[in-house]
């Protein structure tokens, strides 16, 4: 079993982080990807406005996920941001691009203007989407490693067919949270439209979700070794697909306000099970496994877990308190006002 | 070029590009304090009006801001992996507590301050403005430790040999308030303001000059050259003690600002020079011994030189000096400016003085050059060493990428922020050129 020493509570705190900024990244990306096919302008200003007021502060459970691991695990930094190098640029290339189009595109009137970053916020969202996907699936499925712990692949070595996989699943799973999202901050037609949309996103994201499941049994087996030996971790799995199943039930009872809370759920309980199924893992070495960087082997010192940690149970409850009080703050449906977007 | 080269010039672009906005951000949300805090008081609608407009150019500033700071973020990793092992343990805590303490903050309430006027009362939108200008100063903090860490650690120790060693922390106090950080967060802090309030200044001369929104930009104005007469006169006294804290703590890099050669002898100061790296002569306008005398309080004091150096451990020394004089000139500079201001506000003659209102209109560029400049003059005067005297910057990199690599990565973040920069000055001069709105337009306008 596990102990709970710094370095398991450290995986798990850059686990939550990440978690935090799936769930509520993950819906700004989904918008962004469903964006074009809104169609006229008032649409898509209510698409952007509708995360307008949280998108940023939602993308900084990324910014401070990359700072913890710094802090905790330097050596996983340092090895998965410069082994992937291409792919972070273009990662940073569309964060970028997501950022400036939501500020940019109202500032203009003119229809290429707006059109422009139209495409640019979803081709973005769509493509960060992917990017982090790829990157997981990398991790899970096992990059070479050498004894130096350095990444000694290429990067067209990252771009095999189970990483891109798990990059459609995300790009699915986060359309699909988008989807839910933007049903409980519109309302008459739009909300509609997009109440119809709901059922195909699932589908997708289920289609993709079976295949990614079936193919990590057979294939990635390292990834099933903790599920395998501690069977209460089932629930996980089960967990996952109860909050899935129940989507569509609270849709259709247009319960808007808990198929989110029940997409949020399934989001947390997928990164739960890839958390599961790494731990100790941080990156997977293959084909040498004992390359692979642990919790252990790529940690920080003891002191330095202990002076984060602190930091952390300061910092997190003040963090969860505001980012509670903006999004309820901008509750409700959107409005376009002056000042929107 | 090679690859260490190659990632110099990128980070040191990059890093650059970022740093045009944080300055503007921080010193524009003490501005917004203000104006907002001069509203709730009085309750005069001219200060409202101010205070939306300068939100809204605060969002745009803001927003750049973000999008080229998530670079910056995994930038340690890409490129410097070696550097980031070598440091983790030591300045991650840093960066990590920049976004639990500072970013959640600012990027939490600006929500508030842009899209919020209509969903909370005034008093709770100036707590939120207050936040906001607390979370931007908040976050240079935690970013100024680490990189003043790096420019003279203390509080670690070192573990491991060769390729393994890496530094590991002893005392996080110590860390924080190692010997450059009080000296360099003050200074970076009025870089900032002075940034800010001649931006504000430049863009209510324009309108002065144009003779629009005449109250509008005087009022403006007014918190503006407060804010510039302090931060110029305080940068002074901060960007000594910097230098004082350069000569303890890293002697070559103080006798690169100066092109100080003899190993051991008394030091001028000069007005203007060139440094001569091949003959390691430096000529120029020199007040002899000034440079003793700032340092040791006596003109005779010898003041340890270039030559007592390894010439392969000392920084580029033109580079250094050309920067270094170029802000402190920038700096003699703006405290004329701001106090010229004062005097033709106190003489009300400010609107009138329309060859000044010019000169303000430019001197936005001045503190962003400065700003420049001073990052510039403290990195490179930190060559070779990219942690001081203890790790060389070209056994810093990532090893797992090529210079082709790098050169991609440049010419694409070459090509981005360009057009970024493109359009954000176009942005910024259509909502200067779009003013600030009339109090009957507030209503019914779509953006
Ligand atoms: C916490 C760390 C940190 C912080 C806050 C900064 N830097 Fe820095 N800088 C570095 C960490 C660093 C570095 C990673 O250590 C580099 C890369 C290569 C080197 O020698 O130092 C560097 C290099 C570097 C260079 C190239 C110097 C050379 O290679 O000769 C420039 C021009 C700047 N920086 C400019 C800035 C500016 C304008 C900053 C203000 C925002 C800034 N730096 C903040
Ligand atoms: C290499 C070092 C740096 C890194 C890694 C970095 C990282 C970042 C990141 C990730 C953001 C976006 C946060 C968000 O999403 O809201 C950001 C914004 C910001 N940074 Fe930096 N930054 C660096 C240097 C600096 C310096 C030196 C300062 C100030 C002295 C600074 C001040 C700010 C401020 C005030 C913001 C808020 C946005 C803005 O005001 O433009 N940063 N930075
Ligand atoms: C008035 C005369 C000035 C003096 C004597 C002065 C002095 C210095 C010194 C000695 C450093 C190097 C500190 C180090 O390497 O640790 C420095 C850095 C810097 N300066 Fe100045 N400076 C002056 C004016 C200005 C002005 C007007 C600005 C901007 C508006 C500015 C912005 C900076 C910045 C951003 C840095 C880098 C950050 C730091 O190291 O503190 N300086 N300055």
């Amino acid at each position: 079993m596990i102990t709970f020493d710094l370095n398991t509570i450290w995986f798990l705190l850059i686990g939550v982080l990440l978690t935090g900024y799936a769930i509520l990244d993950g819906f700004d990306l989904g918008v962004g990807a469903l964006h074009l096919f809104t169609k006229t302008d008032l649409e898509r200003r209510i698409m952007i406005n509708a995360i307008g007021p949280v998108w940023d502060g939602n993308e900084v459970w990324l910014v401070t996920g990359g700072g913890a691991l710094f802090a905790a695990f330097p050596d996983v930094y340092a090895t998965a941001f410069s082994g992937f190098y291409l792919a972070m640029m273009l990662l940073l290339v569309g964060l970028i691009f997501r950022a400036v189009a939501i500020d940019f595109r109202s500032k203009q009137p003119m229809a290429w203007w707006r059109k422009m970053w139209d495409v640019s916020f979803s081709v973005s969202s769509i493509l960060s989407s992917l990017l982090i996907g790829v990157a997981l699936g990398n991790i899970a499925w096992g990059v070479p490693i050498d004894a130096d712990g350095e990444f000694a692949g290429t990067f067209f070595g990252l771009l095999t067919p189970y990483p891109i996989l798990v990059g459609i699943t995300t790009v699915a799973l986060f359309m699909m949270h988008g989807a839910i999202y933007v049903v409980m901050k519109t309302e008459g037609e739009l909300q509609a439209k997009i109440r119809g949309w709901i059922n195909n996103t699932i589908i997708f994201f289920i289609v993709c979700y079976a295949t990614t499941t079936m193919v990590t049994l057979l294939y990635v087996p390292h990834m099933t070794d903790n599920i395998r030996d501690n069977p209460i971790l089932f629930l996980l799995p089960l967990a996952n697909m109860l909050a899935i199943a129940n989507i569509p039930r609270e849709i259709h009872l247009k319960r808007n306000f808990r198929a989110f809370l029940s997409s949020c759920a399934a989001v947390a309980a997928l990164l739960a099970l890839f958390g599961v199924g790494m731990f100790p893992d941080l990156i997977y070495s293959a084909p040498e496994a004992a390359n692979s960087l642990t919790i252990y082997n790529s940690a920080s010192s003891q002191k330095t877990l202990k002076i984060m940690l602190i930091i952390a149970v300061c910092g997190m409850p003040m963090v969860i308190a505001y980012t509670a009080s903006i999004y309820w703050i901008f509750r409700g449906k959107v409005k376009i006002t002056e000042g929107s977007y | 070029m090679d690859f260490e080269m190659l990632s110099r010039i990128q980070f040191g672009f990059t890093i650059g590009f970022h740093y045009l906005f944080p300055p503007l951000s921080i010193g524009l949300g003490l501005f917004l304090v203000i104006s907002e805090g001069i509203y709730l008081k009085t309750k005069n609608e001219l200060y409202h009006r101010m205070t939306r407009f300068w939100v809204k150019i605060f969002g745009l500033i803001f927003a750049l801001g973000v999008a080229t700071g998530i670079v910056m973020e995994f930038q340690f990793g890409t490129n410097w992996a070696t550097y980031s092992r070598y440091v983790g343990d030591v300045f991650g805590s840093a960066l990590a507590a920049e976004g639990v303490f500072a970013f959640f903050l600012e990027s939490g309430f600006l929500a508030i301050l842009l899209f919020g006027w209509d969903k909370v009362k005034p008093t709770t939108h100036f707590v939120a403005t207050i936040l906001v200008c607390f979370g931007a100063h908040f976050s240079a903090i935690w970013i100024v430790v680490a990189n003043s860490w790096q420019q003279t650690p203390t509080g670690h120790h070192i573990v491991g040999l060769g390729d393994q060693a890496r530094a590991e922390i002893v005392d996080f106090w110590q860390v924080v308030f190692n010997p450059s950080f009080l000296d360099r967060i003050s200074h970076t802090y009025m870089g900032a303001w002075q940034a800010a309030a001649f931006f504000v200044l430049s863009v209510s001369a324009f309108y002065l000059l144009k003779r629009k929104y005449r109250d509008f930009a005087f009022g403006s104005m007014k918190i503006a050259i407060v804010i510039a007469v302090v931060a110029s006169l305080l940068q002074l006294v901060t960007g000594h003690s910097s230098a004082s804290t350069v000569a303890e703590t890293q002697p070559a890099k103080l006798a690169a600002f100066e092109g100080h050669y003899p190993a051991h002898a008394p030091a001028g100061m000069y007005l203007f020079g060139w440094v001569n790296e091949n003959n390691e002569t430096t000529s120029g306008l020199e007040i002899p011994g000034f440079l003793s005398f700032l340092v040791h309080g006596n003109t005779e004091a010898p003041v340890t030189g270039l030559k007592a150096f390894a010439p392969e451990d000392r920084p580029p020394v033109n580079a250094v000096f050309q920067s270094y004089h170029l802000m402190v000139g920038i700096g003699m500079l703006l405290i004329l400016l701001s106090l010229v201001s004062l005097l033709f506000w106190l003489r009300n003659s400010l609107p009138e003085k329309r060859w000044f209102l010019w000169v303000l209109v430019f001197s936005v560029l001045l503190p962003q050059a400065a700003n420049q400049l001073g990052w510039f003059t403290a990195e490179v005067g930190r060559q070779p060493w990219i942690v001081y005297g203890l790790l060389r910057t070209e056994d810093a990199l990532s090893k797992s990428i090529t210079a082709g690599d790098v050169l991609i990565s440049l010419i694409l973040f070459g090509l981005i922020y360009l057009l970024l920069f493109v359009l954000f000055i176009y942005l910024l001069n259509e909502k200067i050129q779009h003013g600030p709105d009339e109090p009957e337009m507030v209503e019914g306008h779509l953006a």
